[in-house]
């Protein structure tokens, strides 16, 4: 009797994502780039199903629990969708040079704002870009840990046509490109965005993006962004996550660092009921550093889980993770963070720390540290604190009058000033306005709390 | 009616059974300065953490009236609005909470607390820069997180800048000529004497009559196992200082 021969029973989530995978394909032609991603995308999604919490990667964020059913595609906006949104991004103050927007995953060139692009930054439809050249093609496919993962399995397989951002050898840009991604009101849909962004040898660039929507509804959105730094340049990377309170949030970020070159990321999540952050960064080149970061302030019932893969591929790197969860009423914070250290990586140093500070006697926060290590010349570490706001700092401050809840802000805002405060280093002004604009954010959650 | 007035005063660590106040009873008047002395463990820092509020202190009888009202049941930062102040004997260090925001945050509380807007920005600077200059508080200082790189006597004097800029009725300097060297006892000092007025009332906690010779008390009090067995004039500091506190201690027992 053969295995395999047993048929899955499937939940309505993944009958629904089966079924639009049929309708996408029907609907019509794709590149043979295109095709063959999606596919490789699905065929995965469909031999292994949405994944639950005997996986062990996904063991503190159960997706075939949390995502009961899956939405309908969202299609390209109409002009009236497109208005809504314009007045939306609108009210977001621009926080580097040149916006570029996506509406429901859909890059929305007429929403753009903030000047031209840079002289040296293109930005083109990736579907397009696949087709003719082999080398994006090959870049899109993704590294085989990236592949394994079926959040990005099911991006692949619902990638229509996705943006390629491309930052020419030797640029300097002043200014990050301010990304948007707003996902429109109306009846709740799954949202698919692919950004791929090559930041050429020696240039220097940032980039920030936001990701938002409506709140009260329950859209899905799945976000894939695709980083290759080359040798001698940085990339300064910023990501709000502030979707709306009922939205499932999936992100993944690869990122592949050449030889010589920097890589700062941070994320701050505040929205969304669920999201999963996964970064998935790798050495390609000797000599590089990078700094992966995170604030997760969540509160009520929200979950976030952030999943990073740190792997030192090469000789000589740094790399540096600190993520701070701030976490009230019932949340729950998840961290899985691992270092892996090739054989060949020798001299490599890692640093990685997870903290927590919980507001309240509801939430819960799992921690899963991780080093993998196969060479015997390193220097890797890994901490992970959790507790209440300290007793005495905030008996000292109320001694000198300050109010108890405006004591656990500043003490809050000093917390997370330190996974923040240092971000960058580069030349470009955006990341003193992308500290700030994280700050206030950090001031203003606390200040909503009541 | 006194400045405060102390009855009764029973108190215990909150997850402790022993009783470190025993019905402890103390009146300090309006303009007065009243030394507290005793040996180690006689409840000195146990009274003044009761008084401002500290959680980790519960108290079982007596009551502590400020102005004649009864603070032992306000949370600490209303005790500090009530005009409360306590001076810690370690004052903490609070990373990544820059100095200036803290005292302005301070200072505003109480402000706002009595009705008032919050202090222009301008003004405050102003303040702040003239009464840390009397100290000897540097700028530098002024822009670091609070008391973080801060010496022993350095945050000392910073615990004066706030006394300073928070005027309060009632202060409590807890062992405040710990650690200093003479030079930054006598800036300590003239800090807290320029404050002297009809008004406020000091209550200053130490080991040594050595404070006393720059801070003059009007009263001295005898702490020890938990209640102040005897009350003098400021001799009876200098007479302790000869004798040590075995006499009078074994006496009063």
């Amino acid at each position: 009797m053969v295995m395999n021969a047993i048929t899955p029973i499937r939940t309505p989530a993944e009958q629904a994502l089966i079924g639009a995978f049929g309708a996408l394909r029907d609907s019509g032609p794709a590149s043979a780039a295109l095709e063959g991603l999606r596919i490789d995308g699905f065929s995965r999604f469909e031999a292994s199903g949405l994944p639950h919490r005997r996986v062990e990667d996904w063991k503190y964020t159960d997706l075939r629990a949390l995502m009961r059913e899956a939405r309908p595609l969202a299609g390209a906006p109409d002009a009236s969708v497109l208005l809504a949104a314009k007045v939306a991004v609108g009210r977001l103050p621009r926080v580097g040079g040149s916006r570029i927007v996506l509406v429901d995953g859909f890059h929305a060139p007429d929403l753009a704002d903030g000047g031209a692009l840079p002289e040296g930054v293109t930005v083109s439809d990736l579907a397009a870009a696949m087709a003719q050249r082999p080398e994006i093609s090959a870049l899109v496919t993704g590294q085989p840990a990236t592949r394994a993962n079926i959040a990005f399995a099911l991006n692949n397989a619902f990638l229509t046509e996705g943006l390629l951002i491309e930052v020419a050898p030797g640029t300097e840009l002043g200014h990050a490109l301010d990304l948007v991604s707003i996902t429109s009101d109306g009846a709740p849909r799954l949202v698919t965005s692919r950004i791929v962004v090559v930041v050429g040898a020696g240039a220097s660039a940032g980039i920030v993006e936001t990701h938002l929507g409506p709140a009260g509804v329950e859209y899905q959105k799945n976000v894939v962004m695709q980083v290759v730094v080359r040798d001698g340049a940085t990339l300064e990377h910023g990501r709000r996550q502030i979707e709306g309170d009922q939205a499932l949030h999936l992100a993944t970020l690869e990122a592949s660092v050449g030889a010589e070159a920097h890589f700062d990321s941070l994320t701050l999540t505040t929205g969304a009921a669920v999201s999963r952050s996964q970064l998935f960064v790798r050495f390609a080149g000797e000599h590089s550093n990078v700094t992966l970061r995170g604030v997760s302030m969540l509160k009520g019932r929200q979950h976030a889980d952030t999943a990073l893969v740190m792997e030192h591929a090469v000789p000589h790197c740094q790399s540096r993770e600190t993520f701070k969860h701030i976490l009230d009423g019932e949340a729950h914070g998840v961290f899985q963070g691992k270092i892996i250290v090739q054989p060949v990586a020798q001299k490599t140093d890692g640093r990685m720390m997870s903290q927590t500070i919980m507001l309240a006697e509801g939430p819960s926060m799992d921690n899963k540290p991780e080093l993998e290590i196969f060479a015997d010349d390193v220097a890797c570490a890994h901490g992970c604190t959790c507790g209440e706001l300290d007793a005495d700092l905030m008996f000292y401050l109320k001694a000198r009058g300050i109010p108890h809840k405006e004591a656990e802000a500043l003490l809050v805002e000093a917390f997370a000033r330190e996974a923040i405060e240092d971000f960058g280093g580069g030349p470009l002004a955006v990341v003193e306005e992308l500290r700030e604009a994280m700050l206030t954010s950090v001031t203003e959650w606390m200040r909503a709390r009541t | 009616m006194s400045l405060l007035e102390i009855k009764n005063l029973t108190a215990k660590l909150a997850d402790e059974d022993k009783q470190i106040l025993n019905g402890l009873n103390l009146t300090v008047e309006k303009g007065q300065v009243a030394a507290i002395m005793g040996p180690n463990g006689s409840g000195k820092s146990t009274l003044s953490y009761v008084l401002a509020g500290r959680e980790d202190y519960e108290v079982t009888d007596g009551e502590a009236l400020l102005d004649g009202e009864n603070i032992l049941e306000l949370s600490p930062d209303e005790r500090a609005a009530k005009g409360l102040f306590l001076a810690f004997q370690y004052p903490i260090e609070i990373p990544g909470v820059g100095q200036m925001t803290f005292l302005k945050a301070a200072v505003n509380a109480q402000r706002r607390k009595n009705g008032l807007d919050d202090m222009p920005t301008p003004e405050f600077m102003k303040l702040v820069n003239g009464r840390a200059k009397e100290l000897g508080i540097s700028p530098d200082m002024l822009r670091r997180s609070v008391n973080v790189g801060f010496s022993g006597g350095e945050k000392k004097r910073n615990e004066i800048l706030q006394m300073a800029l928070l005027q309060p009725k009632l202060a409590i300097l807890d062992e405040t000529d710990s650690g200093l060297d003479i030079d930054a006892l006598k800036i300590v000092a003239d800090g807290v004497n320029a404050m002297r007025s009809p008004d406020r009332g000091f209550v200053v906690i130490t080991h040594y009559q050595r404070l006393l010779d720059y801070i003059k008390p009007d009263v001295v009090h005898v702490l020890s196992a938990g209640r102040i067995i005897k009350t003098g004039g400021p001799d009876l500091a200098l007479e302790l200082e000869a004798k040590g506190y075995a006499d009078i201690v074994g006496k009063a027992a």
